[in-house]
């Protein structure tokens, strides 16, 4: 379980990754559409558009149904949306905070090998 | 959301990782470029803490600071907050120098989250690697929207991805 979810959250950051399919979602947002409509409102193939809607579908970004011979997309769970928000913005900040004790850390780690160097004079 | 910043030329910035390993913990991961005692030194002495736990990109103010790095001895973090300064304080339950740090964190009453930090030194440089661990789901989901936190609402891209797809789904 432990695995599997922070598989699934790596693969959803990987998804967002992409401009296109931020877009797509944006769209879906608004509106459910067929895998052919999206491949035309993004200027794109349908084998194009079908690998993205591929990989927010493996993110559980978006769910997909077939209706005759028409493929529909929808968005998926938002639940998850709010998970990986909490998740960046925690990680944010830890990244903020790390970054910081960096320095701290490089100024006083120089300072004590020019100290050393100093004493072996 | 910010691969694009690692390469940039001149800042050789290590990357921190976050990763919610159960319902109630979470871990965050980073390597420091200095040996393990200092980073300890900078865990555990105040001067050199308060340098680095509130950065001013947080936009937070420590008004003091005061840590007591031994088994059982106490911390308190005070922040500038309105209308009144805020207390964040624990106890420090394991203390082996250079390699393993272990505190509570008691602002909100007992059997709050417990925060354990390893060091371990390969090379000069050091991981850090920090564990959050709540005594249930709610108090972890609920630590990425606290009072500390509700004083630095940064929007970062993600958040305004959410705002852009809220707004679109709430037609």
């Amino acid at each position: 379980m432990v695995q599997y979810m922070s598989t699934r959250l790596n693969t959803s950051f990987a998804a967002l990754s992409d401009a296109t399919r931020r877009g797509v979602l944006e769209h879906l947002g608004r509106a459910d559409a067929s895998i052919t409509d999206l491949a035309e409102r993004f200027q794109m193939t349908l084998t194009g558009m079908k690998k993205h809607v591929g990989v927010l579908e493996e993110a559980g970004l978006v769910t997909t149904k077939k209706i005759g011979r028409v493929r529909t997309c929808q968005l998926g769970p938002r639940r998850f949306e709010e998970e990986m928000v909490w998740l960046e913005r925690y990680r944010q900040r830890w990244d903020e905070r790390l970054d910081a004790l960096d320095k701290v850390v490089e100024e006083l780690t120089r300072k004590e090998k020019s100290d050393e160097r100093r004493k072996r004079r | 959301m910010n691969a694009g910043s690692e390469g940039k030329p001149g800042a050789v910035k290590n990357r921190t990782t976050v990763e919610r390993t159960s319902d109630r913990e979470v871990v965050v991961t980073r390597t420091i470029n200095g040996p393990a005692r200092i980073v300890f030194e900078a865990f555990t002495r105040a001067e050199l803490f308060r340098r680095w736990w509130v950065p001013k990109s947080m936009g937070m103010t420590l008004l003091s600071c005061e840590l007591d790095a031994r088994v059982g001895g106490k911390y308190r973090l005070v922040f500038d907050f309105d209308p009144e300064p805020v207390a964040f304080f624990g106890t420090y339950v394991e203390v082996m120098p250079y390699s393993r740090l272990a505190w509570t964190n008691e602002e909100g009453g007992e059997g709050g989250p417990v925060t354990t930090v390893t060091f371990e030194e390969k090379g000069g440089k050091t991981l850090v690697v920090l564990t959050e661990r709540h005594p249930s789901k709610e108090s972890l989901d609920a630590a990425g929207t606290g009072a500390a936190e509700a004083m630095v609402e940064t929007f970062d891209q993600l958040d305004e991805l959410l705002v852009t797809l809220s707004e679109g789904s709430g037609e």
